[in-house]
Order: structure tokens, then sequence, then C-alpha cells
């Protein structure tokens, strides 16, 4: 495991391939944050509202970024969280999850944070402010 | 229509960090942490409990906003911060509540756009603030023409 200390400006906590999203794991997001837009389950919504098919929630691909973090809980804690949804997950999109060190101010460290897809297209991203004890 | 609800608040509504939705919310993001599930290694940590993904204020309830009415379909979600002052504890009960900070509208490549913005907050037994989470939701031309005609 990385220890925050040990990294320098540019470089990557370790990127995660996400397997291709299920529509289970879409109806498991839905179930366990109460989020039942339909869009996000059912075919038929999904393209009553216009669009190719089912899409992921945003909060589940941001749910899905923030655990590059969860190793480093006992050193600190995520103090701020920001995203930016800027393109849609279908299903059997293949996800993959970056975290990139840009700036250590003190006990602060700042993240440049993105979700891709097997394009390389950018689905959400941020920045994540990572305060230490 | 929206811009007068900005400033408005819903009535506070009281939450649990309940384990077992903290263990359900972790599993559907694919972060079973033990931090966030095993007991044992919570207890152990510095935390002295298990503590919930910085994600899980969704599954809060913060309350309805007096006379907003948004569509439950059609709404784009923009952008969206949490700021925590502390990680949230399973067990530990929170207050939640929201208000409308901010509506405007802009034009955009499918016409007039709506930008609603929302903070939420969230506040421990002893009243200190725990985490704000502020959304940006959009709506578009089709679904601002429904609401304002409703």
């Amino acid at each position: 495991m990385t220890t925050l200390t040990e990294l320098h400006i540019g470089d990557s906590l370790h990127s995660i391939e996400l397997p291709p999203v299920t529509r289970l794991d879409l109806i498991k997001y839905a179930g366990a944050s109460g989020d039942f837009n339909p869009i996000h389950t059912i075919d038929e919504e999904a393209k009553n509202a216009g669009l190719p098919g089912i899409i992921a929630h945003g909060m589940w691909t941001m749910g899905n970024l923030a655990k590059l973090f969860s190793n480093l809980y006992e050193t600190g804690f995520i103090e701020e969280y920001k995203i930016r949804f800027k393109g849609m997950v279908f299903l059997n999109d293949v996800i993959t999850l970056h975290a990139d060190l840009k700036e250590k101010n003190g006990n602060r460290y700042f993240f440049n944070v993105a979700a891709t897809n097997q394009s390389s297209k950018e689905a959400i991203s941020g920045e994540v402010i990572f305060k230490t004890y | 229509m929206f811009n007068e609800s900005i400033g408005k608040r819903s009535t506070p509504v009281k939450n649990i960090v309940e384990r077992g939705a903290v263990k359900k919310f972790a599993l559907s993001i694919g972060d079973p942490h033990p931090i966030f599930i095993d007991e044992e290694i919570g207890r152990q940590s510095r935390y002295g409990t298990n503590i919930a993904p910085p994600t899980f204020p969704r599954v809060f309830d913060f309350g309805t906003i007096e006379s907003l009415n948004l569509p439950n379909k059609g709404l784009i979600h923009g952008e969206q911060i949490y700021r925590y002052n502390r990680p949230l504890m399973v067990g530990e009960e929170i207050t939640c509540y929201t208000e409308v900070k901010d509506y405007y509208e802009k034009k955009g490549k499918q016409g007039e756009m709506g930008f609603l913005a929302f903070k939420n907050y969230g506040t421990d037994a002893n009243g200190e603030i725990v985490f704000t989470a502020e959304q940006l939701v959009i709506l578009n031309e089709t679904i601002r023409r429904m609401v304002m005609s409703k």
C-alpha cells in the first residue's frame, strides 16, 4: 500500500479498472441509495427519456471513485470531494478510476480525480482534498 | 418560479448512520473496505467505530422544501461537492436539512436550461456541522416548460 507521505506531485494512486457495468450494479445502487429514477434500471423509461439505454447513476460512479482513498482512512479523511458529471455511463462500459496528486499544502493533499470509460472519455472528473491527522 | 424558492429551507430531519445501510451502500459502490463494514476493525480504528463512505449522505432524508415541486424524471445532475469536518460514524444521529441556494437560466445547445443549486447540511448531536453537500441540478427546456405550466 502506498502511503501518502511517499507520494510526490504528479504521482498517482493505484488506478482501478471496474468490471463492465451490469444492470444488477445499478439495481443494487438504486436500492442502497434510494434513488429509483427509472432511467437507471428500466430500458423503456430510459428510451422514453431520449436515451439510447439505461445509464448509471452519476452518484454510483462518484461513489466508486472514492474507493481509491479507502485504504487511507487511518491516516486522514476526505475533506472535500468535488465532481462534475461530464458523460454518461452505459451498460457494459468499462470504467477506470484515477487519482493524481497535484499539490501538497501542510497536511492537505490535493488530487485530480476522474472516472474514464473504455474510450478514455471522462464520465466524471473533479478534485479531492485529503486531510491527514 | 424557482426564483421564489431561493433561500427556502426544509424542516430538519433526524437520520441514523445505520450499520446495515452503510454496509449495503458500501457494497453497492464496490467498496467493502473493512473500515466501513467490519465491526472489529472499526472498533480498533482511530474512530473507535466504523465510518461511512463520503457519498453516503445520498441515503439521508433532508426533508422537503415547501412549494418546490421538482419532477422525478428528466433532471440532470451537473455537479456535486461534499465537504467534511470529519467522517460520519456508524450509529450516530445526523440531523439533515436542505436549502435552495440559487436558480438561474442559461442558453445552451439544447435551448434555455435551468440551473438549480441546493446545499445540504448534516449536523451531529452537539449541533456541529459534520458535512455539507452542494448539488447543481440542470433542467432542460422541455422539463422546465413542463414545470412552469403546472
